[in-house]
């Protein structure tokens, strides 16, 4: 997976394009860094997005895992589960600007297309809680599954999808009133979420059933299912967990847990075009502005891995710190 | 990539609390015997606790708490329901009561080999299916199986053939096995010779160990004296009292590591897992039982887990459909530890990883890397299909 002096200028290049792509960003200019969220060192790698190195590894809170940018992208958030806190760094210095505290064991979240809540999921206490930024209050909690997992947001903001791993369930929920409309039994244990552009379809992980499964967001009913299985692996050996679909809404990559792979999905006919081959039990994915490289959290190789989405190469791997799960790239 | 099976068992919740008023109830039973000897306090010489067992209701209560959500998304008001007697009688008069007044036909039962085995005889006729969370016998997985009896908690053979794969893994392959004098220890012996021959492994010796001080008996109760020879890679204990065993480590005459009931042991579960949702389970378990989360009660929780997914992916609590689905191939149980889990045809064993540990961390999680199988390797641990003594 190192990658050969020919890829790296492909990379460089394909680097240099994702830099200057910022102009559609709606705030400050970018920092060019990585930040990447190791879960078992309770700390954060950043990496700078031009050379790929590691410039810094901080302390953070305990066991970080979920991480999201705020609206304009001057702060970004961290959920820390063993310390029941959401962490606020200053995007540009890494400097931790407050804390939310009192957060029920927090995983992962969404933030609200106004910017003004969160809506996070608490592993520990089956519920997920809505979460003013500006004064870090709850205002809100929805009563669900065990485990509460994956939380995504409808562009208009009015529902926020909630997957419970120990239920096998996805929450349909209204934001404005905090109360659950519908619950969808998926396949098991249901871990993160994407929306197609469209939005009439939300593609959900389910982790031990090795699939995605797809909604059809009009009747909350599950319309599909795509069942990966990497040549030579066994259906139990692969588990599937964060998704991403890209912003034309044509390609979809499905990191595959113990497979130690990525699954690549063409959108529209649901068909899986490629896997390509990663470090060990990758789960968290981030995509580049321009969308020319995928990194890729590998949990049980404590490295992230470096996709040109063109060639579907691994450009580079990159050691970071104990069971890296999150990533942010602020380009 | 194929059209969704599951679409035509799928239940959305219209407004959720409108339902549920009346929402119709499905109750679990749990059954356990009242002095069951082995939940008895055993006291070692100057009061000390070698071992202390706990009744695993805790982990069907855990279980129970964490299906809310899923019983709303049925419409289904789930229910646990706890019942002790003195004897298999006893037991049997509680479940016909049970199903008759409250329609329960399903029951988790902690209850050890010879009254389980009664129990499953006095009810087969009863149309009723009980789940065993405790007893470890390999012959209730054997010549003594029975078609109403589902095996949650892992077998004996699944547990040594666990150890036994991870001795051959490390290549530690020459074996000396110290037996204690407890029937138990015996059935434990058997189950490792056993799964040496099955994975490769020389057992050098068998010796029984005595406790004691007497200078004539020293063969039988001096641990130098007994390690020294033949030579082997490994010790296996076989102790279920403990008395004797907690002495063997760091005393052998040889430098050898002791696996077995000191040092290395196979479990069903472990407090120290932290991979596949473990920690989350064990915090909960915590939480409500005060205590670490042992075999039996997870074996509770996943007997409780199971019958509910087993509802939730038929379609309702129609008893055939759910039994059929528990028995069937599509079950791909969540047990928390990596691969689905399900239930064998041929004996009615949930397949499932074992996690080797020591006292305080995982050290492995059976079927380990290399150990194959043609249809899945959680069959390479306890018994197979071809070698089943089980006839229903």
């Amino acid at each position: 997976m190192r990658h050969s002096a020919a890829t790296a200028v492909i990379s460089l290049a394909a680097v240099m394009a994702a830099m200057t792509a910022f102009a559609d960003g709606v705030g400050a200019e970018p920092s060019g860094k990585i930040y990447v969220s190791n879960e078992k060192s309770s700390s954060i790698t950043v990496l700078d997005g031009r050379t790929h190195e590691v410039i810094d590894e901080f302390e953070t809170c305990a066991r970080p895992r979920g991480m999201h940018f705020n609206l304009d992208r001057r702060q970004f958030f961290v959920g820390c589960a063993d310390d029941n806190v959401i962490a606020v760094y200053d995007t540009a210095t890494a400097k931790l600007v407050h804390r939310i505290r009192k957060m029920e064991e927090p995983e992962t979240f969404d933030l609200h297309p106004s910017g003004k809540w969160l809506v996070v999921s608490n592993e520990e206490d089956a519920a997920a809680t809505k979460v003013n930024v500006a004064s870090g209050k709850v205002e809100g909690e929805a009563e669900l599954g065990e485990e509460p997992e994956g939380v995504l947001f409808t562009a208009d903001g009015k529902t926020v999808y909630v997957a419970s791993e120990a239920n096998n369930l996805v929450h349909v929920i209204d934001f404005e009133t905090m109360e659950v409309k519908a619950d969808i039994f998926v396949g098991t244990r249901p871990r993160r979420f994407a929306l197609t552009r469209d939005e009439k379809y939300l593609w959900v992980s389910a982790e031990l059933a090795g699939e995605v499964d797809i909604i059809d967001t009009a009747t909350n009913k599950v319309a599909w299912d795509i069942l990966f299985l990497p040549p030579g692996f066994r259906r139990e050996e692969v588990t599937p967990v964060d998704l991403l679909i890209t912003r034309d809404g044509k390609t979809a990559y499905v990191a595959l847990g113990r497979a130690n792979h990525v699954g690549v999905v063409d959108v529209e006919s649901r068909r899986i075009t490629d896997y390509i081959l990663v470090g060990k039990r990758p789960w968290g994915l981030a995509l580049t502005r321009d969308e020319s490289l995928l990194y890729v959290a590998n949990g049980l190789s404590d490295d992230i891995s470096i996709i040109d989405t063109g060639t579907h190469k691994v450009l580079k791997s990159i050691p970071v710190g104990m069971i890296p799960y999150g990533i942010l790239i602020d380009d | 990539m194929r059209p969704s099976a599951l679409v035509l068992m799928l239940l959305t919740l219209l407004p959720a609390v409108a339902a549920a008023a009346e929402r119709e109830s499905f109750t679990i039973g749990y059954l356990e015997i009242a002095d069951d000897p082995r939940y008895a306090e055993v006291r070692s010489y100057t009061g000390l606790k070698l071992r202390t067992v706990h009744r695993p209701f805790p982990g069907a209560e855990v279980a129970a708490r964490e299906s809310r959500a899923t019983g709303r998304a049925l419409g289904l008001k789930l229910g646990l329901e706890r019942r002790q007697a003195a004897d298999v009688a006893g037991l049997a008069a509680e479940i016909r009561g049970m199903r008759d007044r409250a329609g329960i036909r399903f029951f988790l039962v902690d209850a050890a080999a010879d009254a389980l085995l009664a129990l499953a005889d006095a009810t087969r006729d009863d149309g009723v299916l009980l789940f065993n969370i405790s007893e470890p016998a390999d012959r209730l997985r054997r010549e003594d199986c029975r078609a109403n009896v589902m095996h949650v908690v892992p077998s004996r053979a699944m547990l040594t053939d666990a150890m036994a794969q991870y001795l051959a893994a490390r290549n530690w392959k020459r074996v000396l096995v110290l037996r204690g004098e407890q029937g138990q220890d015996a059935a434990t012996v058997a189950a490792f010779e056993r799964s040496a021959r099955k994975f490769g492994l020389k057992i050098a010796a068998v010796k029984d160990f005595k406790l004691g001080n007497d200078p004539r008996n020293r063969a039988r109760n001096n641990i130098a004296l007994m390690t020294a020879e033949p030579d082997h890679d490994v010790l296996f204990l076989a102790d279920g009292y403990g008395e004797f065993g907690r002495y063997v480590p760091y005393q052998t005459h040889l430098p050898r590591p002791v696996v077995g009931a000191q040092g290395l042991a196979a479990a069903a579960w472990h407090w120290a897992w932290e991979r596949h949702g473990a920690p989350q389970l064990n915090q909960r378990f915590d939480r409500h039982a005060g205590r670490e989360m042992k075999d039996a009660d997870w074996a509770a929780w996943a007997a409780y887990k199971v019958i509910v997914e087993a509802v939730a992916r038929s379609g309702g609590t129609d008893f055939d459909s759910v039994a059929a689905y528990l028995k069937g191939e599509a079950l791909t149980f969540d047990a928390y530890k990596g691969n689905p889990a399900s239930f064998r045809p041929w004996n009615n064993q949930l397949r499932q990883p074992i996690l080797l540990h020591t006292h305080n961390a995982v050290a492995a999680r059976a079927p380990l890397d290399g150990f194959l199988h043609r249809r899945d390797v959680l069959d390479t641990l306890g018994d197979d299909e071809p070698e089943s003594k089980c006839r229903f």
